[in-house]
């Protein structure tokens, strides 16, 4: 079973109003036991794709897709119907901060029995007994007492805890995870880094993970897509991706990041210049010349989207060996 | 000479109300710390959340009053100083660029702020000094006259930045000033903040969650653990050589983009901190992994190490 695509998406497209372009023809796809990451900085567009892919727009978000497939089933002519039913039953997603996706008003053990009794119809004690062992299994100590707990009587990383027992209720396929890690700790991050690894190895979970931070990409990814201003601009194999990064914003990116004893103390860290642009339907050319080195007419044009071997991908008027070569 | 920061016996609690029919409780920020930064250093100060990091940046600022100790800013004590000199000693750049500055405002008048606050100054040679200081935190003279609305969270913590300095202080507190941004912009904002330092002479309090970024600016590191400074070193010994099973922990949870590796088991357990429950011995013991019984019952002497501090039963105690 590993190894075959359980969600593909091809050219998604996300507009908001007819002024916003938030993702403009991305392509990804997550293979069964295996993550994917979907790595870049605020409003590239990678919050509104998971969401899209979910059909949880905000209102006057539109989605279009050339493939929107998931298990093999076509999401797009989907019902709403239709899709409450598959999410949180066979795909699941889970959100940075876990307080706002939480109900306060209800204990842990009632609103995660909720999601087995919706979907499944299982009685209230056996879906109980199902929290309390989920519990357990994403390393909750005393899960009856915590069952009766509301959510601001747990920490940060109970509550992401529970977040992530609360997806695994009905046995999901994909887990979409948005920056997950990101409002927590170091040390709780490794935490529910590892106990993610460990769910996807012994449930052979898609997981589908949302961050801006390469460190945590490098270390759990199996696939990384890069994304700026809608696109995905570079998608890799992870140790292929860090080895030969193309992409100018793919290179800028990893230059920005203070790793410790690579840069020296008195030595500036590199970083990109300019901002992210906002797009608009109909924004045509490389969304990233404005902030690139390598920039000329061309890039205002159509860009051609270079496959290497090995399924690394760029999208860049650059040769392959660019970087590499020099 | 005077050291630019100084920290004598520092406690600050807080009291939090208990739930109902609960009794209050006491939330122990920060318990008897002591350090000094050199003229012209950078303290890096790391912890988790609820360590007491923010609290001692404020105690430093004059914003809070300890409750025992001192705190003296270029051998001054911080709270018997008049307000206005203090803030032409003093700054703080804080996390969020979006809380920080008044949305009403132009940059302009947010930046010019502190002089007019100072008094005595012409409004001509205010609206120099503020230009100057724009171009100089890398904003443009016209960006001034817009809203903080208006700009990136990048350009406006470089405002915070810019009001931060325009009254020439000597010392800043940087409290999370990169943690709220996208990494290209936190590494244009952490190299201005470096530059500066460099042409200003000036002190920093780094406080950071962010170990490589604390790597990249400090000179010296203090590990903070349930209100006490557990380690103190040189960057590179910290990081070469930590020595608290704490430090050790929180350097193996870094995440650096290393392919390949992994995410490392940090060995610290489940049970998280509570600052209003801490526990008796050494603050750190239910959660280390290599402690021995002492640790249970008997808190930790501060040693000096590696022209350092660390606190912990298993280091040898060796006079540095």
């Amino acid at each position: 079973m590993t190894g075959e695509t359980l969600l593909e998406v091809e050219g998604l497209r996300v507009e908001f109003g007819a002024s916003v372009a938030a993702v403009r023809g991305a392509s990804l796809s997550v293979a069964r036991g295996q993550t994917h990451c979907l790595v870049g900085e605020s409003g590239c567009g990678k919050s509104v794709s998971a969401l899209a892919i979910m059909n949880l727009l905000a209102r006057g978000g539109r989605r279009g897709a050339d493939k929107l497939s998931f298990a093999g089933i076509d999401l797009r002519g989907m019902s709403d119907r239709e899709m409450a039913r598959l999410r949180g039953d066979r795909m699941a997603m889970i959100f940075q901060e876990p307080m706002t996706s939480l109900n306060p008003a209800y204990t842990v053990g009632s609103q995660m029995a909720e999601v087995l009794r919706r979907h499944r119809g299982t009685s209230r004690r056996d879906a109980l007994d199902r929290a309390a062992e989920l519990l357990g299994r994403v390393g909750i100590t005393a899960p009856g007492m915590r069952l009766g707990q509301f959510p601001h009587q747990l920490s940060g990383g109970l509550r992401q805890r529970v977040m992530i027992a609360m997806a695994l209720m009905c046995d999901p396929e994909l887990l979409i995870a948005d920056e997950p890690t990101t409002a927590l700790d170091v040390t709780v991050q490794a935490q529910i880094l590892r106990l993610l690894a460990g769910l996807q190895r012994d449930l052979g979970l898609a997981i589908l993970l949302i961050t801006h931070d390469l460190g945590v990409v490098a270390r759990v990814a199996h696939r990384v897509s890069v994304m700026y201003a809608g696109e995905v601009v570079e998608s890799a194999a992870t140790a292929d991706l860090f080895a030969r990064p193309t992409h100018p914003y793919t290179r800028g990116l990893l230059e920005c990041v203070p790793v410790p004893g690579k840069v020296k103390r008195d030595q500036p860290l590199g970083s990109i210049p300019g901002v992210v642009p906002k797009v608009s339907p109909g924004f045509t050319g490389c969304g990233f010349r404005d902030r690139c080195a390598h920039a000329n007419e061309i890039c205002a044009g159509d860009i051609p989207r270079h496959r290497t071997d090995g399924d690394h991908e760029y999208l860049c008027r650059l040769p392959r060996d660019w970087a590499h070569a020099a | 000479m005077t050291p630019a920061i100084e920290v004598r016996g520092a406690r600050r609690t807080f009291r939090v109300k208990g739930a109902m029919f609960q009794p209050d409780k006491h939330v122990v920020a920060v318990d008897d710390v002591s350090f000094a930064v050199p003229v012209g250093g950078v303290l890096g100060v790391v912890g988790e959340s609820g360590c007491g990091k923010s609290t001692l940046a404020r105690l430093i600022l004059g914003l809070l009053p300890p409750e025992a100790g001192e705190i003296l800013v270029d051998g001054q004590r911080v709270l018997q100083m008049d307000r206005k000199a203090r803030a032409r000693l003093i700054q703080p750049v804080f996390q969020d660029p979006f809380a920080s500055l008044n949305p009403l405002r132009r940059v302009r008048d947010i930046v010019g702020l502190p002089l007019a606050a100072q008094g005595g100054m012409s409004s001509a040679e205010m609206a120099k000094r503020v230009d100057e200081m724009l171009v100089r935190v890398g904003l443009t003279v016209e960006m001034g006259e817009r809203q903080p609305a208006q700009l990136s969270g990048g350009q406006r913590q470089r405002v915070a930045i810019a009001r931060a300095l325009v009254l020439r202080p000597r010392i800043v507190v940087c409290d999370e000033p990169t943690s709220a941004l996208d990494v290209s912009v936190q590494a244009q904002i952490l190299n201005l903040l470096a530059e500066l330092r460099r042409d200003l002479n000036l002190t920093y309090l780094f406080i950071s969650h962010n170990l490589a970024v604390v790597e990249h600016v400090a000179t010296e590191v203090a590990v903070m653990y349930l209100g006490r400074i557990v380690e103190r070193a040189p960057t590179d010994t910290l990081f070469h050589a930590p020595e608290h099973p704490y430090t050790k922990a929180l350097l193996a949870s870094v995440l650096t983009p290393e392919p390949g590796l992994g995410v490392p088991d940090v060995g610290l357990g489940d049970s998280l901190p509570d600052p209003s429950n801490i526990p008796p011995g050494c603050r750190f013991h239910p959660r280390c992994p290599v402690a021995i019984e002492r640790c249970a019952s008997v808190a930790p002497a501060t040693t000096p190490r590696n022209a350092g501090i660390v606190e912990c039963h298993l280091v040898p105690t060796i006079a540095a």
